[in-house]
């Protein structure tokens, strides 16, 4: 089944004249266990995409479904259950409270959706030993590096049994060997059967990606092929001396 | 790639035979730049030639050939190590070439010009990264050989968003488009090497 389809997703801001169309009409299906980047220039709805997707929006036409269930047909609880659930985010800017230790922070999740802390706690753990950050697991965020706190987002995006995951620009403000690894554990975690959506403006990451979307003017205008083997970059015989 | 100095940095090491040499460039080159055993031996002549580097003096020419490097060797790689490449003048590109191109030929939009070359890009990087995801993690040599290709093709996607950009605002601008004037007298500013 479908992790996550949409179905001619429009999406329109104001009235009249000062109408802003930030979506026309967009498709999209991303199966289980695949990744799928968006990119696009600043404006082009990469974001409202996003946030529609996992349900924090209406469209103002066209149809979501998670799982092969339409949106439209869920309740404000419904639609809340499958956010504590089903979706995991991730943001720019890492969004941890700062009040919270890493393992609770993961563990937040799951507490929330009833799970009792004792549980809740060992499985924040376990997504943090995943991660490699076992022994950071006592720590506040403002005791952690940026690419530490990035990963926590990440647990905690996935902690439990999450099979959608939306990233909007991961890796943030991190150097490039850190996204690298923000980008290695969303993969890591579509191995596992998850599915991802990617949004971002910057080529290397959306590069991890299955599939590459281009959104331009609220508009899916092209996305890549499926990928040939990296064997067809190495075939060229040696080059010049 | 100067092959001629990646021999020198292998001998810097210790003697080396030929297909030694061969086998170690490409294995340090995470293999992304074959070399052919010609290439190898034309380049140890030369290296001999010039006094970079001496042979066993055995007259078998083939692969159990031992070299070891010279003083003179040596100090040709100290000074190799340390000379910038020529990034001085814009070589002739020819994806510049096709975007300005496309801004005058009638019919044509340039935003999908450009919007065909990000995409085959990107998948040149998706192919790129794979190979990265596949093998750099347990190959130095192979993940700095990648992240220098992805950075290459990621500039130029760079590149090609601000002139998607830069043109969408010219437009709204209701700029004109560049006439090829301009682009000589550039041309003769910058000295550009074809």
């Amino acid at each position: 089944m479908t992790a996550l389809e949409l179905r001619g997703v429009s999406k329109t801001y104001g009235e009249g004249a000062a109408v802003v169309q930030a979506l026309s009409g967009v498709s999209l299906s991303v199966e289980p266990g695949a990744m799928v980047a968006v990119m696009g220039p600043s404006g082009s709805g990469k974001s409202t995409l996003l946030t529609i997707a996992g349900s924090l929006e209406e469209p103002t036409s066209g149809e979501v479904l998670i799982d092969g269930a339409p949106l439209s047909r869920m309740s404000r609880n419904g639609k809340a259950r499958l956010r504590r659930r089903s979706i995991g985010y991730v943001f720019q800017d890492f969004n941890l409270l700062p009040g919270l230790t890493a393992a609770e922070n993961v563990a937040l999740p799951l507490e929330l959706d009833g799970l009792i802390a004792r549980k809740a706690r060992a499985a924040g753990l376990r997504a943090l030993e995943d991660l490699g950050l076992a022994e950071r697991a006592g720590q506040y965020p403002d005791q952690l590096s940026g690419g530490e706190r990035q990963r926590v987002a990440i647990a905690r995006a996935v902690v439990g049994h999450r099979n959608l995951l939306l990233a909007d620009e991961p890796s943030g403000a991190l150097d490039s060997v850190n996204g690298e690894a923000v980008m290695r554990l969303v993969h890591e975690a579509c191995k596992r059967g998850v599915a991802a959506v990617v949004v971002t403006h910057d080529a290397q990451l959306a590069s991890w990606a299955d599939r590459v979307v281009f959104l331009r003017d609220g508009r899916i205008v092209d996305q890549t092929a499926p990928p040939a083997g990296p064997e067809s970059l190495l075939t060229t015989p040696g080059q010049s001396q | 790639m100067s092959v001629r100095h990646a021999l020198l940095a292998l001998l810097s090491e210790g003697p080396k035979y030929g297909l030694q040499l061969r086998e170690e460039f490409e294995a340090r080159t995470g293999e992304v730049w074959p070399l052919n055993v010609g290439q190898v031996y034309t380049t140890l002549q030369r290296l001999e030639r010039d006094g970079l580097v001496e042979s066993d003096g055995s007259t078998d020419e083939g692969p159990q050939k031992g070299f070891r490097i010279t003083s003179g060797g040596e100090e040709e790689l100290a000074a190799w190590l340390r000379t910038p490449p020529d990034l001085s003048s814009p070589p002739r590109d020819e994806l510049v070439m096709k975007v300005l191109v496309a801004l005058r030929v009638p019919g044509v939009d340039v935003h999908d010009v450009i919007q065909v070359h990000r995409r085959y890009l990107v998948e040149l990087m998706q192919q790129w990264t794979r190979l990265k995801e596949d093998e750099a993690e347990f190959d130095l040599g192979l993940a700095l050989v990648v992240d220098a290709e992805l950075f290459r093709l990621d500039s130029v996607i760079r590149w090609l968003d601000a002139a998607d950009g830069r043109l969408k605002r010219a437009a709204a601008d209701g700029l004109p488009v560049p006439v090829p004037a301009a682009l000589t007298r550039l041309r003769r500013r910058a000295g550009v090497r074809s």
